[in-house]
């Protein structure tokens, strides 16, 4: 028998391609005839449109059309939906604004597309759309999301700016433990809004079949099916089976690339007019001003202790920017993918949230990797460091004091976890970050000049998403189930397709992994297939930290499906019954005896059935499955981080950081390390460097790599890794999601360290070299 | 107006007739079809797009194509042997699970390349340094920092 596969570091099967230049990224495809659109993108952030100017582009050289909101409208194309429905404090629905593909007399943010050009050449696009002009009568605009209430109204539909007023918690208890508290920490904090930056900037490619009276999409999209289903159904009212949509090679997404986006719908509405392929690829100045941001929460957050150090209860209050528009799954990160885990994994016993959800004259804000996550984290963990400091508790001692010990935990927030083990992952975590000699490495970078600081954060996040049912009585207007299918080959190979997409996370390498192992095979026998709607059954797709939890979930059960025929047929093969095989990777066996076949004998006799029980058994060897998880998964984990901060700059340098994870079950852990480095570098991004800023009139001044810092090679350490596991007790892998948790974890422990080394109780996010200073210069 | 322009990349000689205007990277990816070279931003920050011209790493986003006339030109294609083995900077990179997504490797191994020819032994500082102008958005930059390392010491100071 061969060592199992499951837990193994196998290099990945997708690298090859990446590494010669052979993906196939949205842009790469060129289609026979192939157009360029370019978008004329709203330089104000709240305006009227007075008139749009369109002869000179329509005449300009290789231009085939231009259209404007008027020319969608007139074909009935509808605007964007959302995807999830939040009921307020009232039982009122969340208020809903239109969000038209192109401007409709109106527009509300800084890059709001008002035209398309589409042209023989991309070159010949853009010159046209130069030649656009458009008369705006400019309004005034709201940016904060603070601010939001009092402003201008940005739609009609929500006069006051308020999407909804949302609670979560028993209000009257937990004012009633505040009242009782022996002490009670508080603290005022902005979430900075962050800008995703997947290195690959959107794209999409339409391409329409007069013949077939069908449409194709290649796209950079998370989940392919899901932006079919959006766009189909809701905005351009097409049949699903006269659209693909095809997600390539896809470079990260981190969130940004779940959303159905305006773009993707004019290119696909155009191409059938045209009957021409168009294609748009954002550049990334438009990447900047059009993908949907993250985070932007303004919070009060307080925490109850008893004299022990003891939490007794939390109230928080946030007001979350919205943007100008509701894109795809706004509503619920602020709401129910951030209160429910405000308990963090502590026995808190009363929990109150309210959020006020507001429109303001910006970019669009959904989902960023954590997405809420980070938040309530960030909420959580500042607040039990900033506690043990201000009651002179060690701020480990603190937090074992009200860890979880027992599962199954129901949370006050609704969540019920299922297991987890946290005082390991904070042991490995003290143990490996040297805690104990803290004390020493602090004096001695004092006597270079430097100001040493340590944190923690003990993080833990809900993944996995989602039972269905329990989704959809909170709101969601989709299933969040995943679906997929082993195809087993003749000569017993075998392709697997998913629902789930890879664009970075390696599901080619760790998918197969899994069916390699239960089936016997080598890796070289089994592919992956996903991120095209042609190919695979159905898919709710890549977010979340799902893909292995459900997507996984659902491959096994199809392989289980598979081996229940398999052992039918050997046991036909082996005239024996069907109740006395045992199968074990690729061996059906006799129990008791040494007559066995192999998964490939099985296999041929499926699809050459000469000698086959035809009259019980159909031929072939060929399952779907479709799974719906009966809870979420959550991972949790143990950061310290350490920094140096420069007295003289304010520079903070991140002189080591350890995370140890509890990911359950892990398949290869040299993909799941990989995920976490790159989690901890956006995490560390949002805590050191990345501040996205709009000016007061709603121009976005970081707008490029240059004023947007995202981290570079000079700003992040080696990370020190390590990995506990507490398996999951609710899927069969054990396994829990791990494409999050760096992002969500590191911010609270980078904060936590400088507030440590400069003595203050917080600090704003981004903490730039020129925050710290002032801070210093502030406090002495 | 149009150039003509003359050119090898990855060995073979290449000419089109251009638009003045037309960026090196344009050239490659449209004209000549070699996608491997990526563009990720539009201010030459992200280095996604870098080429080997004359055996310098450079950023083809960053000069038309008619500043690269009787140049010499190595994209990602023309980097692994012709029978397909992978050079030992991308055998590097696969080793060291330094890619995910893959959009930013292109640029990132030819400016290892370029590095590593005067870095044979690098330091983990170097490395870094080396950096600068190549973003990564997936890898938090620690496998890569390691392929190149692990790559630049296999090369040992050779193209």
């Amino acid at each position: 028998m061969t060592a199992s596969l499951i837990g193994a570091r196998i290099q990945r099967k997708e690298d090859y391609r990446f590494l010669t230049g052979t993906g196939m990224y949205t842009d790469d495809v060129a289609l026979p005839g192939q157009t360029y659109a370019a978008f004329v993108r709203s330089p104000h952030a709240h305006a009227k449109i007075r008139r749009i100017s369109l002869d000179e582009a329509k005449a300009s050289a290789g231009v085939l059309a231009v259209y404007t909101g008027a020319d969608l409208a007139a074909a009935k194309v509808g605007g964007l939906p959302c995807g999830w429905l939040i009921t307020d404090v009232n039982g009122q629905p969340m208020k809903e604004p239109p969000y038209p593909p192109l401007a409709q007399g109106k527009v509300r943010h800084v890059g709001e597309r008002v035209a398309v050009v589409i042209a023989e050449s991309l070159a010949q696009a853009k010159d046209a759309a130069e030649l656009i002009e458009v008369d705006y009568e400019v309004l005034p605009a709201v940016v904060d999301p603070a601010k939001a209430k009092g402003a201008p109204a940005i739609h009609e539909a929500a006069p006051d700016n308020t999407c909804y007023v949302w609670a979560l918690g028993d209000k009257a208890a937990v004012d009633g433990a505040f009242a009782k508290a022996a002490h009670v920490t508080k603290l005022d904090f902005i979430n900075n809004r962050l800008i995703p930056n997947a290195i690959e900037p959107r794209a999409a490619n339409a391409t329409y079949s007069r013949a077939e009276e069908s449409y194709t999409l290649y796209v950079a999209s998370q989940n392919p099916h899901v932006e079919r289903l959006l766009m189909t159904a809701f905005v351009l009212g097409l049949p699903e089976n006269k659209v693909r949509v095809v997600a390539p090679d896809v470079g990260g997404g981190f969130g940004s690339k779940i959303y159905l986006y305006p773009e993707d719908v004019v290119v696909t509405w155009a191409a059938k007019r045209l009957n021409r392929p168009v294609k748009w690829t954002a550049e990334r100045t438009e990447s900047f001003v059009s993908d949907a941001h993250g985070r932007d929460h303004v919070t009060t957050a307080e925490l109850a202790l008893d004299k022990d150090g003891k939490f007794l209860a939390m109230r928080v209050r946030t007001t979350a920017n919205l943007g100008a528009y509701l894109s795809t799954f706004a509503s619920c990160i602020p709401t129910i993918l951030y209160a429910t885990l405000l308990a963090g994994q502590y026995t808190t016993p009363l929990i109150y949230c309210e959020v006020t959800a507001v429109f303001t004259n910006t970019t669009p804000v959904d989902a960023y990797r954590g997405a809420g996550r980070p938040e309530a984290t960030y909420v959580v963990e500042r607040l039990v460091e900033t506690a043990s400091r201000e009651m002179k508790m060690d701020p480990a001692g603190i937090r074992r004091k009200n860890f979880i010990r027992q599962f199954p935990y129901q949370t006050p927030v609704a969540l019920c976890y299922d297991t987890g083990n946290y005082d390991a992952t904070l042991d490995a975590a003290m143990k490996m970050a040297d805690v104990a000699g803290f004390k020493q490495r602090k004096e001695e970078s004092l006597r270079r000049g430097k100001l040493r600081g340590l944190g923690y954060a003990c993080y833990i996040e809900a993944c996995g998403i989602a039972p269905s049912n329990v989704a959809g009585s909170l709101g969601a207007r989709a299933g969040l189930f995943e679906a997929g299918e082993i195809r087993v080959h003749p000569t017993g190979t075998v392709t697997v397709f998913t629902g789930s997409h890879s664009h970075g996370q390696g599901h080619e390498t760790t998918f197969a992994q899994v069916v390699a192992d239960r089936l016997g095979l080598t890796m070289e026998s089994v592919d992956i297939v996903h991120g095209d709607t042609s190919k695979v059954l159905f898919g709710m797709g890549t977010y979340g930290s799902r893909s292995i939890a459900v997507g996984g979930t659902a491959i096994v059960k199809a392989l289980d499906k598979i081996v229940a025929k398999g052992k039918k047929i050997a046991a036909h093969l082996l005239e024996a019954a069907d109740t006395d095989i045992e199968y074990d990777r690729g061996v059906f066996k006799v129990a008791g005896t040494d007559k066995q076949k192999t998964f490939g004998e099985v296999a041929f006799a499926a699809y050459v059935p000469h000698n086959y029980p035809l009259d019980k058994l159909e031929p072939g060897l060929n399952e779907n499955a479709f799974y719906d998880p009966t809870n979420f998964t959550f991972p949790a984990g143990s950061y310290v981080c350490e920094v140096e901060v420069d007295r003289d700059t304010g520079a903070t340098q991140i002189v080591a950081f350890t995370a140890v994870d509890d990911f359950g079950k892990v398949i290869n852990p040299m993909i799941v390390e990989g995920q976490v480095h790159g989690g901890l570098a956006q995490g560390i991004g949002q805590a050191l460097t990345e501040g996205c800023r709009y000016d007061n009139t709603g121009q976005l001044i970081t707008g490029s790599f240059s004023d947007y810092a995202i981290p570079r090679a000079g700003d992040v350490p080696l990370f020190k890794l390590d990995m506990r596991e507490t398996p999951c007790t609710h899927n069969p892998l054990g396994v829990k999601g791990c494409g999050e948790a760096g992002a969500i974890g590191a911010p609270a422990a980078v904060m936590n360290a400088i507030t440590d080394a400069l003595g203050v109780k917080d600090l704003p996010m981004p903490a730039t070299a020129q925050t710290v200073w002032r801070s210093m210069h502030k406090a002495a | 107006m149009s150039v003509k322009v003359s050119m090898k990349v990855n060995g073979k000689p290449v000419s089109a007739e251009l638009e003045a205007r037309t960026l090196l990277v344009t050239f490659i990816r449209e004209q000549l079809r070699l996608t491997g070279t990526h563009v990720g931003c539009d201010t030459a920050q992200c280095g996604a797009c870098t080429v080997l011209m004359n055996g310098k790493a450079i950023k083809s986003c960053s000069i038309v194509a008619m500043q690269a006339e009787g140049a010499d030109i190595l994209t990602i294609e023309g980097v692994a042997k012709p029978d397909g083995t992978l050079h030992p900077m991308q055998a590097a990179f696969k080793e060291n699970h330094g890619l995910q997504c893959g959009f930013c490797t292109p640029g990132m191994v030819m400016n290892a390349l370029d590095f590593a020819k005067s870095h044979p032994e690098p330091t983990e500082q170097e490395v870094r340094e080396s950096l600068e102008g190549n973003l990564c958005r997936c890898t938090g930059y620690h496998n890569i920092v390691k392929s190149i390392m692990a790559g630049a010491r296999a090369m040992g100071g050779k193209l």
